[in-house]
């Protein structure tokens, strides 16, 4: 099953890319000394220019925060929620025996299995991988490295790969779902999970083209020696580079941010989706307005094409056009905020199961709400002046994603564990996990918001030790932030080590599974035999009810599943 | 279960799944070229007023040649009628027609190809010279009677030329921007039908030398990454429906139904192909 192929690949990406971090935080916390027990292989993997002594150098730090923010987003996240969730869960969800182009589909993995190594081998040739930031701004990204065959442009192909196959993914589960769902599956009857995949499909197959446009161009910036991006009068380090010029940075920064916010909501819309179906399971009652769920979903779907421009404040708009990504990005917080409030209410008189995925979906639910809310004073544009590129954004896309996402996919997995493998996850060794993983995370991230109302910058690689270290305007406290930082890291590294045992172990000897359906859930993923034959159903299912009808009043269970007549 | 619906519409929806696949790509690939048009609007907004090459960033007009794109907008526009008379014969269950109809078809798609690779050529071996006193002309070079490809100042200093003879282009009244007042001078060498002035530079005078390539203007860096990403299309549909034609007839025998609907999706895309060189045509040619 290639969602199973795509959740084993991207976990370990972001595993990867969580060690990338580690190295880094170490950097951040103790500039200057070697890296422990990786430092010297470091060294000889990657070259003296970039480590040497087991020193983290400006050039690493910097390639390791691309490659960070490039790994997590399209190598980890995105293949976890829409290629692994969404080929796994919404062909069951809709009743459907497979997705639509099943060799698409293969396809589509192995680009994105390609666009990966391609990634990854970045960090071996000489001049190191792509180092100018997961955004590759122009002229930066094209002046950065005046190898021929550089990070960057390693970076622009492994890019178009991952593009070219999300845009296939996207293709298939849209056709699925419109296509492929059983009889009496009409749309209102659809798992908020499956309405959350089909928006979030449809920014990937509108937003992505643009980045692979503008990918192109960079490429030819890099290889061909145009001037797409580069403007007249350039002038890198003191002399004047020999190229035609004429070319516009911001246009760059337009395609890129017109691609690069959608797939915000690229990461969150299927994480919420999980996070609806774990907790309408767990509260033994109905998800609190599935219409308005399904409207707000729709909503952020249209909005999240017309608030590119919030990223780009500084870059001297006018003010009428401020004005207007101002209030669209004011406009899409509504719908935002719907989807928490309904799922915050579905909680309220509920009889809740605290297992492990939903202790995941409920820390989802306040981590999100955080992330948020702190959105909001960089959505202004008065208050972005100020704290644009600062830790705070690091902070606020980061509660977003890490305890955010990343929480829904961990409640994603514990849920769907036994569907794929017939066994359970431990509860115990998953209650560790998510207490030692919500502390921690919290420990992470809380403090930026510290550092960078104090003024700290991002992708500093001292860490800030330059301008808060001494002289005018030191500020030891937030340097000493760091180390705090830098612990709770490594405390969320060993925290997750309860969960890649669990994981391996249960696989084989996990509690076995008493039924197809152990969460007693309604909708038809759990009407399948464990694990789903080739296929998926054993029998041709039929909706005849909605997908949440949990404590029916009158009936004898209290839940009834979809899949039942009558 | 077998996946429903690969032949047969969907009662509700009234389609069949690659009909539905086939559409939601065409609408990326709306977004991929929308993204360059974008590109190529605001990079031509921003580049500065005046006659290239003398503004060095301003804007190319009127270098690419008007009746060869006109005669290839032709040759694509025939392609896109046979596509559909080639599906149409096979709903007349009239495989002989449609391999008629569908050859005519590759046969324009790279009858397009080669002539863009000829355009393409005579790009190449056209130049922009820069003098060191600050003008420039174009033209193309006269070295032992033809013009060489992608040659800069350096070749012409390894084969030891001291003088460079050039065909000057006398400039026509299109090489000017709209609102830019036009030089008598223009329309009396227009009356005169006089198109080349071969002239002479030492080479010590010339500043540089460059070939029409994607680097020497922002002109050329999305006129070539435009054409050649849809010459890519092309050519992937001459592929695809090349086969269809030359290796299709076992498929048809066995599933008729299913070889027409792959000839509809096919011909939608490459219907699409045709449409890019639609907007692109006049885009990049005419304005």
């Amino acid at each position: 099953m290639i969602g199973i192929q795509y959740g084993i690949t991207s976990l370990l990406f972001l595993l990867f890319g969580f060690l990338l971090m580690l190295a880094m935080r170490y950097q951040l916390a103790h500039p200057g000394q070697p890296i422990p027990l990786v430092g010297g292989l470091m060294e000889k993997a990657l070259g003296e220019d970039m480590a040497k002594g087991g020193v983290m150098q400006a050039d690493l730090y910097n390639a390791f925060g691309a490659m960070h923010g490039t790994i997590m987003v399209f190598l980890a996240i995105v293949p976890l929620l829409f290629g692994a969730f969404g080929n796994y869960v919404t062909p069951l969800q809709i009743g459907a025996p497979d997705m639509a182009f099943p060799r698409l589909n293969m396809a589509s993995y192995h680009l994105f299995f390609w666009g990966g190594a391609v990634m990854l081998s970045s960090f071996f040739i000489p001049g190191g991988a792509a180092k100018s930031g997961w955004t590759s701004y122009s002229p930066l990204a094209t002046m950065a490295d005046s190898n021929f065959i550089n990070g960057q442009t390693l970076w622009l192909v492994g890019m178009v790969l991952l593009i070219t196959s999300s845009l296939l993914g996207a293709v298939n589960f849209i056709a699925t779902i419109i296509q492929l769902r059983a009889k009496g599956m009409t749309w209102m009857r659809l798992p908020f999970f499956v309405w959350a995949q089909f928006v979030t499909a449809f920014l990937l197959l509108l937003a992505f083209p643009p980045l692979e446009a503008a990918g192109l161009m960079q490429l030819a910036d890099n290889v061909l020696g145009t001037s797409f991006f580069l403007p007249t009068g350039l002038v890198v380090n003191g002399s004047k580079p020999d190229v035609s010029g004429g070319g516009s940075p911001l246009l760059w920064q337009h395609l890129f941010w017109f691609l690069a916010h959608p797939e915000v909501y690229v990461l969150i819309l299927p994480a919420m989706g999980i996070v609806a179906e774990v907790i309408a399971n767990n509260t033994r009652k109905p998800l609190w307005g599935y219409k308005s769920l399904v409207y707000a979903v729709l909503s952020i779907g249209f909005l999240a094409f017309i608030v590119w421009a919030h990223h780009m404040y500084l870059t001297g708009m006018g003010t009428k056009i401020a004005t207007f990504f101002q209030t669209t990005t004011m406009m899409i917080s509504i719908p935002s905020v719907i989807i928490l409030t309904a799922l915050f209410i579905s909680l309220w008189g509920g009889s809740i199961r605290f297992n492990t995925p939903m202790l995941f979906a409920l820390s989802f639910l306040p981590m999100f709400g955080i992330g948020g809310l702190t959105g909001l004073p960089l959505g202004f544009n008065a208050s972005d002046i100020y704290l644009h590129d600062s830790y705070y954004v690091i902070g606020h896309f980061h509660y977003v994603v890490a305890p955010g996402t990343i929480f829904g996919i961990f409640a994603g997995i514990y849920f769907w564990f036994p569907k794929a493998t017939g066994r359970m996850m431990s509860e115990t060794l998953g209650k560790i996990h998510w207490f030692g993983s919500l502390i921690c995370m919290n420990g992470i991230f809380m403090p930026m918001f510290i550092q960078g109302l104090r003024g700290m910058s991002r992708r500093m690689y001292d860490g800030g030790a330059t301008y808060f270290g001494s002289g005018v305007g030191a500020d030891p406290g937030v340097l000493r932030l760091n180390n705090a930082i830098t612990a709770a890291a490594i405390a969320l590294a060993l925290f997750q080590l309860p969960f890649i045992f669990n994981f391996f172990w249960s696989i084989w000897n996990g509690k076995k599974v008493e039924s197809d359906n152990p969460w007693e859930a309604t909708t038809l993923d759990w009407q399948t035999p464990t694990p789903p034959p080739h296929g998926n159903f054993a029998t041709e299912p039929v909706a005849h009810r909605g997908p949440y009808e949990y404590s029916v009043p009158g009936s004898k269970k209290d839940f009834t599943p979809q899949g039942q007549p009558g | 279960m077998e996946i429903p619906y690969t032949v047969k519409p969907r009662p509700d929806t009234g389609l069949y799944n690659a009909k539905v696949g086939i559409w939601l790509f065409l609408a990326s690939e709306v977004m991929l070229f929308g993204a360059f048009f974008s590109a190529y609007i605001l990079l031509r907004v921003g580049a500065p007023e005046g006659f290239w090459p003398d503004v060095a960033t301003g804007w190319p007009h009127g270098l690419l040649n008007i009746p060869i794109g006109t005669f290839n907008t032709a040759v694509l526009i025939a392609s896109s009628v046979t596509v559909v008379m080639a599906w149409a014969a096979l709903k007349e269950n009239n495989f002989p027609k449609f391999q008629k109809f569908m050859v005519f078809t590759v046969a324009c798609a790279l009858g397009f190809l080669t002539i863009k690779t000829f355009e393409y050529n005579e790009k190449f071996t056209h130049y922009v010279v820069r003098l060191k006193d600050g003008s420039a002309v174009t033209g193309h070079l006269n070295v032992d009677g033809h013009s060489p490809r992608f040659w800069t100042l350096q070749d012409v200093e390894e084969k030891k030329i001291e003088a460079l003879k050039v065909e000057v282009d006398v400039p026509n009244k299109f090489r000017f921007p709209v609102g830019m007042k036009i030089p008598e001078a223009v329309h009396e060498a227009h009356k005169a039908g006089k198109h080349h002035e071969e002239k002479e530079f030492k080479v010590a005078d010339i500043a540089s030398l460059k070939a029409f390539v994607p680097s020497t203007a922002t002109f050329f860096a999305i006129y070539f990454t435009m054409t050649f990403l849809h010459g890519l299309h092309v050519l992937a549909g001459a592929l695809v429906l090349g086969y269809f034609a030359f290796l299709g007839r076992k498929f048809w025998q066995q599933h008729p139904e299913q070889f027409t609907n792959r000839i509809e999706v096919a011909g939608l895309f490459w219907h699409f192909v045709d449409l890019v060189w639609i907007f692109l045509f006049p885009v990049v040619y005419l304005l």
